[in-house]
């Protein structure tokens, strides 16, 4: 074949539009999916195995202990079925913050693949959006998995759980778009483990997934409130114990809404600034 | 649009980073099918200028329009029908060759056939066709550029960019990709490239903008540059570096146009090297080295800016 019938021929794909909008970010969400064609597999274990690992450690384990001294403070329900739902929602956090920084450093420092985009039709906020479509596939990929090695491991008292999966997606949406916002504009990846250690360990001991945070010194509650995790762990848990008051639900998510919002508000502008210098 | 209409057409274009101006008001208009070259030092304007032009970059100040569109407003839509090949290789390293063409045509939204049957002819037009199904990682640097060159033209662009196409290959890759760019020009694409090689500059470019300092010092066409700004004929002397400097002066009695002492040379345009190195001979001195050649770029950029490409 000659090169010259794929070099004179008439440009296509050319958008009249001057605002390209989702169809854009859905063209990202797919760089995304080709990429991801070659570690889905390993992602796939690691998915099943953290939380088997951490319901029958946590909740068979130390779950038989705590269940001989009364389930009244669980609210009636095997320590194994409270942590679940606490534990779903944390997944959530964790998978959204390893895709959140990584992945984007790596894309605007390592490879470059982002500045390869910018140079075609997308605009910033296109390629920001079509990570954010890919990154919330993978969150109801990784919390659908986990709610599946829960049933199996008989954490999961109702089909009301269903309800808790978009909560915790939301969940990690929370933690995904302020955390892109700002990873993109950094110049090294050093502040990515300061994240890891002072903010999602501490977010994971104490925002009321192991224990009641009615348990934790009174100064420290009004922390715990503040988190986007405790919100998405508080939902989850009464989703899925079908404790769930529809005040109190709004408030949830509500909160996790403006969280993700401005975390998007603020990315559409990071990304603009790092990719149109 | 109109065939004769520049593609490319800028007015007072400026950019600035904070207080530094990188380019400082610059003019210049492109037409289908040429080969048109920004020549010039480092830190010249050369890469502000092409991302302004690959819309990726706002310009501080002026007008400019690519395609008959605005250059800030209509972005998206005037790099749907551009081709960049970016300074810094932007490749994703850990898909394959193919994959490449592939995830970059869907980025202009070409359908799975369209993409398969040009990503089938450009990696055939950059010879690697046998590569095609390899990871990109570990290709050499003259691959991965002509990679990025076959990318650029997935979806058939009206302008291809080239920002310093082969700097940091290796003589035998440069002119491997020289060569298909070459191929592409007589094919009538329209190309822009930036360069601080004056040979990449004459073989490649039909007219050329020198820059320095973020201006414009002199436009034209290699041959007319060379005109206008040179003679026909260099010669260039090498002394003794002990003798250099006396010798330099004695020198100023033979008649040129124009002389230049660098460090280690000196140098005199003339309209007949020969008979003015006979000259020098009759005054008694001795180069270690002589050497008579046609003026080139280089010599233009000299002229205009008192240094050399490479400083």
């Amino acid at each position: 074949m000659d090169a010259g019938t794929a070099l004179t021929g008439a440009p296509t794909g050319a958008p009249r539009a001057t605002t390209p909008g989702w169809p854009f970010a859905f063209r990202q969400f797919r760089f995304w999916l080709t990429d991801y064609r070659r570690t889905w597999r390993g992602s796939i274990y690691s998915s099943l195995l953290n939380p088997l690992l951490f319901l029958s450690a946590m909740g068979l384990g130390l779950g038989s202990m705590i269940d001989k001294h009364g389930t009244a403070r669980l609210g009636g329900v095997s320590y194994l079925v409270f942590l679940a739902p606490g534990l779903l929602a944390a997944t959530a956090m964790q998978t959204g913050v390893g895709e959140a920084t990584y992945p984007v450093f790596g894309s605007v420092k390592w490879n470059k693949t982002y500045q390869a985009a910018s140079a075609t039709p997308l605009r910033p906020a296109d390629i920001f959006h079509g990570h954010l479509l890919f990154v919330t596939m993978r969150l109801a990929m990784n919390c659908g998995m986990f709610l599946a090695v829960a049933a199996a491991l008989g954490a999961v008292s109702s089909p009301m759980v269903l309800l808790a999966l978009p909560v915790a997606v939301l969940t990690g949406l929370a933690f995904v778009a302020p955390i892109e916002a700002w990873a993109v504009t950094r110049t090294t990846d050093t502040s990515f483990a300061m994240i890891f250690r002072f903010g999602l360990i501490p977010l994971f001991l104490f925002s009321g997934i192991f224990f009641p945070i009615t348990q934790l010194p009174v100064w420290l509650r009004p922390v715990a409130y503040a988190t986007p995790l405790w919100h998405g762990v508080a939902l989850c848990r009464a989703l899925a114990l079908g404790t769930a008051t529809p005040g109190a639900s709004l408030l949830h998510v509500v909160y996790l809404l403006a969280v993700a919002a401005a975390g998007v508000f603020a990315g559409q502008r990071t990304y603009r600034r790092r990719l149109y210098v | 649009m109109p065939d004769d209409s520049p593609l490319i057409r800028a007015r007072g274009l400026v950019k600035r980073f904070g207080t530094f101006t990188a380019v400082d008001g610059i003019d210049f208009e492109l037409r289908r099918g040429e080969a048109f070259g920004f020549l010039g030092p480092n830190g010249a304007g050369k890469s502000s200028t092409m991302r302004m032009i690959g819309c990726v970059s706002p310009p501080t100040a002026g007008e400019l329009t690519i395609l008959g569109l605005d250059s800030v407003r209509d972005g998206a839509a005037i790099r749907a029908r551009l081709g960049v090949v970016p300074q810094e290789d932007t490749l994703d390293v850990e898909l394959t060759v193919r994959e490449n063409l592939y995830v970059y045509g869907r980025y202009f939204g070409l359908p799975r056939a369209v993409i398969s049957e040009r990503a089938a002819a450009l990696l055939d037009f950059v010879q690697l066709a046998d590569r095609a199904g390899d990871q990109v990682e570990p290709l050499s640097g003259g691959m991965k550029r002509r990679l990025t060159i076959a990318r650029s033209l997935i979806n058939a662009p009206d302008i291809l960019l080239l920002d310093e196409p082969t700097t940091g290959l290796d003589p035998q890759a440069r002119h491997v990709v020289w060569d298909r760019l070459f191929r592409l020009k007589r094919q009538g694409v329209t190309l822009v490239l930036t360069t601080h090689y004056m040979d990449e500059a004459e073989q490649l470019c039909d007219r050329l903008v020198v820059m320095d300092g973020g201006r414009i010092a002199a436009q034209g066409t290699p041959r007319g540059l060379i005109g206008e700004y040179s003679t026909p004929e260099v010669l260039e002397l090498r002394f003794d570096p002990a003798d250099h400097d006396a010798a330099a002066d004695k020198l100023t009695a033979v008649p040129a146009t124009r002389r230049e002492v660098l460090a280690d040379r000196i140098l005199l345009y003339v309209p007949d090297g020969d008979a003015t190195l006979a000259q020098v001979r009759a005054l008694g001195l001795d180069p270690l080295t002589s050497l008579v050649r046609r003026s080139t770029l280089e010599d233009v950029f000299l002229r205009l800016t008192g240094r050399q490409l490479g400083e």
